[in-house]
């Protein structure tokens, strides 16, 4: 087992380097463009261009450049944006980390809880009044648009309702860190948490109820009933294990999606100014440092996390424990 | 008496009307008498005793008739008052071992489980009986074996440990629904020996299913033969073999390679298959592939009759 893991880790690395050499290529080894004049921006005058061209060692092989590059990102961290001048592109992805990761965990945690709870529940309850209830309200979840269902959450929460007791709580738009205020960091994420989690809720919700229904078919559960044991037992010790296999590979691949960006909606609607909001402005400007610094953060979130959820298989089922 | 079943019926209702899998199916069984129950796949040997256990859970299956497990009446007992004897008192054992163990834990903790479902024992105590269980049935290394997850046994093993998890609170009545077909001879011949010495050393009746005649001639004292969800046949194991009676019997034992005398250039098998339970003949089910039918069959299905060694057939009847 501790060999397995060792060697996803191993992948993991090796993946990481990949990804780094191919985001690497795909901008500064495109044939027919100039790396140099696309990071100085539109309109940059000879000298600039010139002290690009040094500073990232285009005059040079293009391992060299690869080197100087990984170096500016990683090491010395002085990667700097010529579109917004002088602005650091390292420390400006630091201080977004936290803030999309607040959201994105945030909301993982909530849906998570949640969407396993309404998975049960309508599983065990298949074909009733109630399952048909939560696997409506899913369907409602899944199709409501984030974008949409957070400016309707601020109508409500931040100018219609905001003076009721309901939602007098509910502070201003805005992100607080939580080291200097971790009550104003809790609630100022509160909406956006919900907002986020609604949508997964409603997929998850769905994907489980349907992997422990498949689940129950299995012999091994006709197995579990001859032994006598109870059908609360059978669920959540013999099906529900087994479901969550499903599970736990959507949730890699979304969170890891979430945390490299896919957050920018609910980022943009509630003012959070993470990664998501980054790489947008990134886009908009051309600025290539800044998208090429997001773009690898953003594939290393995801490698990261489907390398945990290799571990977490590798928990889940003992079948992938040898090999 | 153990289990005494009457009358038995079992019907689904489908799209395509209502199926009665079992039509009349009743029989008894002894304190530590080895019943074998023989017929094709759809029969419906698997059903009936899957009624017995209470394990049909199809929300469209309708079961009537009588099931009295020591004088209890089990058909209409409540949910928790049957589970109360499922895996305790009345145990089964599965076809196929490769899927009956859940993957994720390991057999120990599996069979542990039905113990402490049971009898209010410590974990531990629970371990305990779990090692002497995987010794009993032959497992070389019991307490290395608990450790072991279903997919690092080969068939036979996980096939041991299913008959240990079965054992496990001592039933009084074990089912073995056909829980040698999935495995090799060799194999196969072990796992027989082993119900032989349980119902030794356990007392438990036992229900054996299988197609296999040969299986049923090593192992039952009485024996059972269905076709399309009615008993056919019923007798002591030499009344069968010696003085098989209807003709389905006849022609299962024919299909039998003999050991003995020439061999057959073909063997011979039973013409056409057995009909749909959505489309049952108006008079003996068996009656389109019989050999031996004549103008009674068409008429009306053949009554089981009574004594020792009954057969559902116009012609022994007739005898």
């Amino acid at each position: 087992m501790i060999y397995a893991i060792l060697r996803r880790f191993g992948q993991m690395l090796f993946v990481m380097f990949g990804i780094s050499v191919i985001v690497f290529l795909i901008f500064f080894a495109t044939p027919g463009s100039d790396p140099a004049a696309r990071i100085a921006g539109r309109n940059a005058s000879p000298e600039v261009l010139e002290a690009v061209r040094h500073s990232f060692g285009f005059d040079r092989p293009l391992y060299v450049q690869y080197v100087t590059m990984m170096e500016k990102i990683f090491v010395t961290g002085d990667l700097t944006s010529f579109v917004n001048r002088g602005w650091k592109v390292v420390p400006a992805v630091m201080d977004s980390i936290p803030v999309t990761l607040s959201l994105v965990f945030g909301a993982a945690i909530l849906w998570v809880v949640v969407s396993i709870i309404i998975g049960i529940v309508a599983a065990a309850t298949r074909d009733s009044w109630l399952d048909k209830l939560l696997m409506a309200l899913g369907l409602l979840g899944i199709s409501m648009p984030v974008y949409w269902l957070g400016e309707v959450m601020n109508l409500i929460t931040q100018s219609r309702y905001h003076d009721s007791w309901a939602f007098s709580w509910v502070p201003p738009l805005g992100y607080k860190n939580f080291s200097d205020d971790p009550k104003g960091w809790f609630l100022t994420l509160v909406i956006p948490w919900i907002t986020l989690a609604i949508l997964y809720i409603g997929i998850y919700g769905r994907v489980l109820r349907a992997a422990i229904i498949e689940s129950m078919q299995e012999d091994y559960i006709r197995t579990a009933r001859a032994k006598g044991l109870s059908e609360t037992r059978i669920l959540l010790r013999h099906a529900l294990r087994t479901s969550l296999i499903a599970f736990v590979t959507l949730f890699g691949l979304d969170f890891g999606a979430l945390v490299g960006g896919s957050a920018l909606l609910t980022e943009v609607v509630f003012g959070l100014h993470g990664i998501g909001k980054l790489t947008y402005d990134a886009l908009q400007n051309l600025d290539l440092p800044m998208i090429m610094a997001t773009v690898m953060y953003a594939s290393m979130f995801v490698v990261v996390a489907n390398a945990v959820v290799d571990f977490v298989y590798i928990l889940l089922d003992p079948r992938l424990r040898t090999s | 008496m153990i289990l005494s079943v009457r009358d038995l019926k079992v019907s689904f209702r489908t799209d395509g009307g209502l199926v009665r899998a079992i039509d009349g199916v009743s029989f008894d069984l002894d304190e530590s008498e080895i019943l074998g129950v023989v017929g094709e796949s759809g029969s419906g040997k698997t059903v009936s005793l899957l009624a017995v256990m209470g394990l049909i859970t199809d929300p469209n299956a309708t079961i009537e008739g009588s099931i009295r497990y020591k004088g209890r009446e089990l058909v209409g007992l409540p949910a928790r008052e049957l589970r109360r004897l499922r895996g305790n008192e009345i145990a089964m054992i599965f076809q196929d071992p490769m899927t009956a163990l859940t993957p994720v834990y390991t057999i120990g903790w599996q069979i542990a489980e039905q113990i402490r479902a049971h009898r209010g024992v410590s974990k531990s105590k629970a371990m305990e009986r779990v090692e002497e269980l995987l010794a009993e049935v032959n497992f070389p290394n019991p307490h290395e074996a608990m450790s072991r997850y279903p997919h690092q046994l080969s068939g036979g093993m996980r096939q041991r440990a299913v008959i240990a998890m079965a054992l496990s609170c001592n039933p009084a009545l074990l089912v073995a629904d056909e829980p040698t077909t999935a495995l090799d001879v060799t194999v196969q011949a072990g796992i027989l020996d082993l119900v032989r010495k349980l119902r030794a050393t356990h007392k438990s009746a036992v229900v054996f299913i299988t197609h296999d005649m040969g299986v049923v001639s090593e192992l039952a004292d009485r024996v059972m033969v269905m076709y399309a969800g009615r008993v056919v046949e019923r007798g002591s194991r030499t009344e069968l073999f010696s003085d098989p009676r209807h003709p389905y019997t006849r022609a299962l034992l024919g299909s039998i390679p003999p050991l003995t005398g020439e061999k057959p250039r073909r063997l011979p098998a039973i013409p056409g298959s057995p009909p749909s339970l959505l489309r049952l003949p108006q008079g003996c089910a068996f009656g389109p592939r019989c050999p031996v039918r004549f103008e009674p069959c068409e008429a009306a299905k053949p009554a089981l009759g009574a004594g020792t060694h009954p057969a559902a057939c116009f012609r022994v009847a007739q005898a």
